[in-house]
């Protein structure tokens, strides 16, 4: 193959990645922007969602199709309401104190991590794609003057990948609704703009920060759901998405949505097209400096509009 | 009827005294236990200088006891070093280590220290991974009996390993002592109480708590060197993010911002898990559980809430 071919498969499976990140990680910045919290569980509430998709479809029993369907509806809304759970008894009881929930959350990751363990096992499990039909791409070729279209062997994309990024672009338009166009919408901005003020004029601010612990997760849930049938199910899952979250947080300017979608898009397809060129941990070392140094010397993200 | 400050120093050498007397009567099991407990509380030592001390909450002191830890590691695995100069070698990486993060952390605050500090103990850890064929990777690798020698004594052998242990923890817990009763020390708690008011009373706080960091990292490191000369085994789950939350743990659950507290912590978790493991493979559930109990019920941990209940002299 071709480098230009190559390369357009990387921004394929870019794509696909910053389809999902930026779903996972707009739950993160929600959660940050509401509630002024880092929520370190993040990734474990992306495992459950994984996890239970499996569990899910096993339960829906023959067709794909419809254990999808189930699980793309049940998943998300289950994950949310254990994070509210979550969040009603022990983030409300240290007062939402950061540095104490940074403790509780890791003491969170653990036990969902672990319960996972001892329920579902050690094994990766694999969930079947509801649809998986093999897009060939052409790609143009120059050659003696003349523009010719054809079709490179091994250039292609499935169907159900192409379907996770439009999901993911609806869900993110459905966010962006959310946020903007309803009540909860601007009654979770009010909170996020002055907790004190919200409260003085009636918000029930103990009820949003449970919404959006909730809505959080089950972003981050949802985002699991849409992964699955490519990548398997797995208790230890959690960590890398924790993990690229923080960066596109922290590089989108913590908290704010636009900034972390941007981000997200940035990272999903430099990490694409990076892993071709470099090995997977050097390309992972150089990411992590990379977000230490912004919040050093950028404290407010690349684009730096959100506060601090 | 003694004066506070003597009690203080009283209470911790009993501390010190029942622990080189306890040698003589453990079984072999806990000897064993006892001798890696004193290791792991001095590296919570050190991370209790600059968390329960300054009031600096890091999440990334693994990559400081890894430093010690490799530092000293390769330096008798790759070129051969004595024992001495392979200690040394680990505590310098540390130092230098520390004060190279500890100017760029120091840049931010709160939240932000805290995935500053991750972060670069995660490119750490990513670090040992990629030079796999030195480090040997998650597999990690072992020094030879022969190797470990200090001044004619193999430092393998079941009573001079815990005499080891027991040297290192004195020293770390004499000079956490010395530190936290000196002016320096109470400039630290001022720090941590009020950090506007202490730089108004005209304390250069940067300075402060950069040497903090460096104080600990390298005592955090001297730790890690120690580990690996007493125990033979240079591993990266050492760097892990684990290792970094490890030291927290402890440190809140004995107490933060008490010297013995890291001590006691160490002494209730390791049992904790060794019990829990006999019972499931899950144990790091124990650890999940008791985090969110302390940070919702008990923020002072056990001699933290002695302190403010009992002992009111305790340092």
């Amino acid at each position: 193959m071709d480098f230009g071919p190559y390369l357009m498969l990387a921004i394929m499976e870019g794509a696909l990645t910053a389809a999902v990140l930026a779903l996972t990680a707009s739950g993160l910045a929600l959660v940050f922007g509401v509630m002024r919290v880092v929520n370190v569980a993040h990734g474990e509430f992306f495992m459950l969602g994984a996890v239970l998709a499996w569990w899910v479809t096993q339960l829906a029993g023959g067709s794909p199709v419809l254990g999808f369907l189930l699980a793309l509806c049940v998943v998300p809304v289950l994950v949310g309401m254990l994070a509210a759970f979550v969040d009603m008894t022990i983030l409300k009881r240290i007062n939402y104190d950061p540095e104490r929930t940074i403790v509780a959350t890791i003491g969170i990751l653990y036990i969902l991590q672990q319960v996972t363990l001892m329920t579902y096992g050690p094994e990766a499990r694999p969930v079947a794609p509801p649809f998986n039909a093999r897009i060939a791409l052409p790609w143009i070729d120059m050659s003696d003057g003349t523009l010719r279209l054809y079709w490179p062997w091994g250039l292609s994309i499935t169907s159900y990948k192409l379907f996770v990024i439009g999901a993911a672009c609806v869900v993110l338009l459905g966010l962006w609704a959310l946020m903007t166009k309803t009540k909860l919408g601007l009654l979770m901005r009010a909170t996020e703009q002055d907790r004190e003020m919200a409260l003085a004029f009636g918000i029930p601010v103990q009820r949003i920060y449970a919404i959006a612990f909730g809505l959080g997760a089950g972003m981050a849930a949802l985002a699991a759901v849409l992964i699955v049938p490519i990548q398997q199910a797995h208790y230890l899952m959690g960590g890398d998405p924790l993990l690229l979250s923080f960066i596109v947080v922290i590089i989108g300017g913590l908290g704010s949505l636009p900034g972390a979608i941007l981000a997200a898009l940035l990272i999903g397809l430099s990490d694409g097209i990076i892993s071709i060129f470099f090995s997977p941990t050097l390309a992972k070392i150089f990411a992590t400096l990379f977000v230490a140094f912004v919040l050093v010397f950028r404290p407010k993200g690349l684009w730096g509009t959100g506060k601090p | 009827m003694m004066s506070d400050s003597k009690k203080d120093c009283f209470a911790h050498g009993g501390v010190l005294l029942f622990l080189f007397a306890l040698q003589f009567f453990l079984p072999a099991y806990h000897h064993g236990n006892m001798a890696r407990i004193m290791v792991l509380a001095s590296y919570a030592i050190g991370y209790n200088l600059l968390f329960g001390y300054t009031g600096l909450l890091s999440l990334g002191h693994a990559i400081f006891f890894a430093a010690g830890l490799y530092g000293s590691g390769l330096a008798i695995s790759q070129f051969g070093f004595s024992v001495g100069v392979a200690l040394v070698i680990g505590v310098a990486a540390g130092c230098v280590l520390s004060a190279v993060i500890g100017a760029l952390a120091l840049r931010t605050e709160g939240v932000a220290f805290m995935i500053v500090t991750l972060m670069f103990a995660q490119a750490g850890y990513l670090t040992v991974l990629y030079f796999g064929e030195f480090t040997r990777g998650d597999e990690g690798f072992v020094l030879a009996h022969a190797d470990r020698v200090l001044w004619g004594v193999s430092l393998s052998d079941q009573t001079s390993k815990y005499f080891s242990a027991f040297s290192l923890f004195c020293v770390s817990l004499i000079m956490c002592l010395a530190l936290v009763r000196s002016r320096f020390g109470k400039v630290l708690i001022a720090i941590r109480e009020n950090e506007e008011r202490t730089q108004m009373l005209g304390y250069n706080v940067v300075w402060y708590k950069f040497c903090t960091i460096i104080l600990s990292g390298s005592i955090s490191a001297l730790a890690g060197a120690t580990y690996a000369l007493l125990f033979g085994y240079v591993g990266a789950s050492f760097a892990s993010v684990e290792y970094s939350i490890y030291p927290l743990l402890w440190v809140l659950l004995g107490g933060a911002g008490t010297v013995i507290g890291p001590l006691v912590g160490m002494i209730f978790m390791f049992y904790l898990i060794d019990l829990s493991s006999g019972v499931t493979t899950a144990y790091m559930l124990v650890a999940g559980v008791v985090l969110v109990f302390l940070a919702v019920f008990a923020p002072q941990g056990v001699m933290g809430e002695v302190r403010s209940r009992i002992w009111k002299w305790l340092s």
